[in-house]
């Protein structure tokens, strides 16, 4: 992409900055009130990787208590609390918002080469009622806890005696940070991109972030209505959910999954968006297939809202709806697949540079292709009477959404750290990191998918004494998960103490986030950017031009 | 190649209401358009919900809901109907005064239509007080037949189903009361004219679903057959 910036070219490694985004003002109230969607990005950073490290904490509980068959320190009461929290939390207050909102946020104007997101105050108020519902979960957990399973299913969702309409209201509020924020980045793309760039000129991160935004803005309201039935129900007793009073438990399940299937794609098209980006940076080569993969994005977008039924094979639904929903759910494997394949086809014959970020991707591409490929048994009727509700569906969507999406966001965050805090991290530890991670992961879920397939139930707190040398196997694992993730948090926090300062672009990118320097300006570009080709145009391609595009 | 974006917005760069990141008020006024229809769609999907609990309902217990909603008065839900209907002309007029940069006109048919949304909150307000009298009440605080009227079947679901529907329906009117308040005293401010109008027209826009909503609410509830 021939881009000129400014009359001026920047010299990415000009040591004469001027003031970034982090240093444009200064005190904590500037921080509190800001609309600068890059500081909205790294509070958002901050927050989600907080929720991240608590509910990471209990699922490190869950799985030493497993370590033997019978009760250690947790009574079953306590088990179904704390895994509970620990999917609630990690879903609606991590990975919902961990890569659109924090990266996102962060990265999209300056992909656009836009000055802001189209509505800055109403990023803010994202923030905050994000910040609200986050109190509501927290006092949840200090108020009596909750034990419904993060799917708050009907009938017993309105009888425990837990704090559910607390959590719930928490979920709910949370729903509206999703949808304006997934609402402000639909705005962004259509009204604000630079004069150049085109829908097939944007890098393949935004068009991720748009099909994200999509599903956010469409599938979100359902759970509010959801959400908030089932707060009525408590409150006034409506009956609509509960057979006792003539309602229907199984409607509320197909209510939940309109919402909560199409979320698994709101928590996944952002991670194929990042690993987009990381193998054709750091393979040096234009990313194959560019519009199959923007459509695929697209594509599975369309498809997630009509596959939720395959939550409920054995819940009582009729066969032919069953069938309808297992041919639905397979039809997902196809954009999914294009999209695999073309990363793959991108890596051959690529100059392929093994830093911390492509060995992320690389992770990426095993973790995710594991996770998606046991979808289909799953998504196969007959076999999924089998593996309902066994450790083989943990193990699957663990697969596809901490092999998957957190593995791609923790390579983003090494990807564009540079970018962001203006330093760079140390190689060496960033792969030991990656390598521990990566082992921790496999050894902890793989187990997983063979105690699921010889029948160990998920949310139980204790398991007959056959499953016990697999269970420890895993939970050594989840020790092994853990050690990385806590080596790759003192690493990062050491970089920022580093003297030397990020170049403006360490990968030679293309895309625009690289021709502003590092961190960026307040207002990202001296003067907005004119766009004149595709973000993944290297200059080892054509050798007749520059790095720092011609003038 | 071409010189970083040109600064020939003409008066736009003058124009206060101008937010920075945005390069003309076109551009600033598509946005909050684009965004304004992106909220409608969510709306909609929301209230969707509640009408897929409405139709479940009346599949499940068909002649209950049709025995329940006798209760309801056509009277009062008639009345509302004709006052959201014109209301929305009267919200109409008042986009097309700012259009105008007419801001007379803004704050006469803003007031109005402000008089035809208190007016369909007072019926409401008399619709159910006489529910609570009855005992038409949602739920588990359903006591009709204390009070001698006795509905066959589990009315308390439609009635469940009737206070979550016109309650929310409700509460939007009450939003839009309190947005139309808001634009009358950037109104009075003379914030408005042709250049910026986004935001009565947005407002417009809010009215005319919340009108919609009660389109299909009314039929759905008071009128079944």
């Amino acid at each position: 992409m021939s881009t000129q910036p400014a009359s001026t070219s920047i010299n990415p490694f000009d040591e004469n900055r001027e003031t970034d985004y982090l240093r444009a003002k200064k005190g904590l109230m500037s921080w509190l009130v800001t609309v600068d969607h890059k500081r909205l990005g790294v509070m958002y950073g901050l927050a989600v990787l907080f929720f991240f490290l608590i509910a990471g904490l209990l699922a490190i509980l869950l799985r030493t208590e497993l370590f033997t068959p019978d009760q250690d320190f947790m009574s079953a009461q306590t088990y179904n609390q704390v895994f509970t929290l620990h999917g609630a939390i990690m879903v609606f207050l991590f990975i919902i918002p961990s890569v659109p909102a924090a990266m996102g946020n962060f990265l999209l104007p300056l992909m656009l080469g836009a000055k802001d997101v189209a509505f800055p105050r109403l990023n803010l108020l994202s923030f905050y009622i994000y910040s609200v519902a986050s109190v509501f979960f927290i006092a949840a957990l200090l108020n009596g806890g909750l034990d419904t399973g993060w799917t708050f299913y009907t009938p017993y969702s309105t009888q425990s005696g837990t704090a559910v309409v607390t959590a719930t209201a928490g979920a709910f509020i949370a729903g509206f940070s999703s949808i304006l924020t997934g609402l402000n980045f639909i705005v962004t793309v259509h009204k604000m991109r630079a004069p150049g760039m085109t829908w097939n000129r944007m890098p393949l991160f935004v068009w991720a972030i748009y099909a994200t935004a999509v599903i956010q803005v469409l599938a979100t309201p359902v759970l509010a209505i959801t959400l908030l039935l089932i707060i009525i129900e408590r409150v006034l007793g409506i009956g609509i959910f509960d057979p006792a009073m003539g309602g229907d438990p199984v409607l509320f399940q197909h209510f939940f999954w309109f919402y909560s299937h199409p979320a698994v794609y709101i928590m996944i098209l952002p991670g194929f968006g990042i690993i987009s980006e990381l193998i054709t940076v750091h393979s040096r080569k234009h990313i194959f297939g560019y519009k199959a993969i923007a459509l695929s994005s697209v594509a599975i977008a369309v498809i997630s809202f009509l596959v939720w039924g395959h939550h409920l094979f054995v819940s009582g639904q009729s066969e032919l709806v069953g069938i309808l929903f297992s041919f639905l759910t397979f039809a997902v494997g196809v954009p999914t697949a294009i999209k695999v394949f073309s990363w793959i086809a991108t890596l051959y014959r690529g100059s392929i540079v093994y830093n911390t970020s492509m060995w992320y991707a690389m992770a990426f591409l095993w973790t995710f292709s594991v996770g998606g490929l046991t979808g289909l048994p799953l998504s196969t009727l007959a076999i999924d009477v089998h593996l309902h509700d066994t450790y083989f569906v943990v193990a699957h969507f663990h697969y596809v959404m901490v092999g998957g999406t957190v593995v791609a966001f923790i390579g983003g965050i090494h990807h564009w750290w540079g970018k962001i805090t203006g330093k760079m991290f140390n190689e060496t530890a960033g792969k030991i990191g990656c390598l521990l991670v990566f082992i921790g992961f496999n050894v902890t879920f793989m187990t997983q998918f063979f105690l699921g397939h010889q029948g160990m139930p998920r949310r139980y707190y204790a398991y007959l004494p056959e499953y016990q040398t697999m269970h420890q196997v895993s939970t050594v694992g989840s020790w092994i998960l853990a050690a990385g993730l806590f080596w790759i948090m003192i690493y990062l926090i050491a970089s920022l103490f580093n003297k030397s300062r990020a170049p403006a672009n360490p990968w030679g990118g293309v895309s625009l986030e690289w021709h502003t320097q590092s961190p960026p300006i307040e207002h990202n570009f001296h003067e907005t950017p004119h766009v004149h080709g595709s973000p993944y145009d290297f200059p080892e391609i054509d050798k007749s031009a520059g790095f720092h595009a011609p003038h | 190649m071409s010189q970083a974006h040109d600064h020939a917005h003409g008066d736009d760069d003058h124009n206060p209401f101008l937010a920075h990141h945005f390069d003309t008020m076109g551009q600033q006024a598509g946005a909050a358009k684009l965004g304004m229809w992106l909220f409608l769609a969510t709306e909609i999907l929301m209230f969707s919900g509640l009408f897929l609990a409405y139709f479940i309902t009346r599949m499940f217990y068909p002649e209950m809901v049709l025995e329940a909603h006798e209760h309801l008065s056509k009277i009062h839900g008639g009345v509302n109907t004709i006052v959201l209907l014109t209301s929305s002309y009267t919200m109409a007029m008042c986009v097309r005064s700012a259009q105008t940069s007419n801001t007379a006109g803004i704050k006469r048919w803003l007031l109005l239509t402000m008089g035809c949304g208190g007016i369909f909150m007072f019926v409401k307000y008399l619709e159910y007080s006489a529910k609570f009298e009855h005992g038409m009440l949602p739920g588990k605080y359903y006591s009709a037949h204390l009070h001698g009227y006795e509905i066959d079947g589990l009315p308390h679901i439609f009635f469940g189903v009737y206070f979550m529907m016109t309650g929310l329906h409700g509460f939007h009117v009450l939003i839009g009361l309190a947005v139309m308040t808001w634009i009358y005293i950037r109104a009075n401010r003379g914030d408005f004219s042709a250049s910026n109008y986004a935001a009565v027209e947005n407002t417009g826009l809010y009215w005319h679903l919340v009108d919609l909503v009660w389109i299909f609410l009314f039929p759905l509830l008071y009128l079944v057959k």
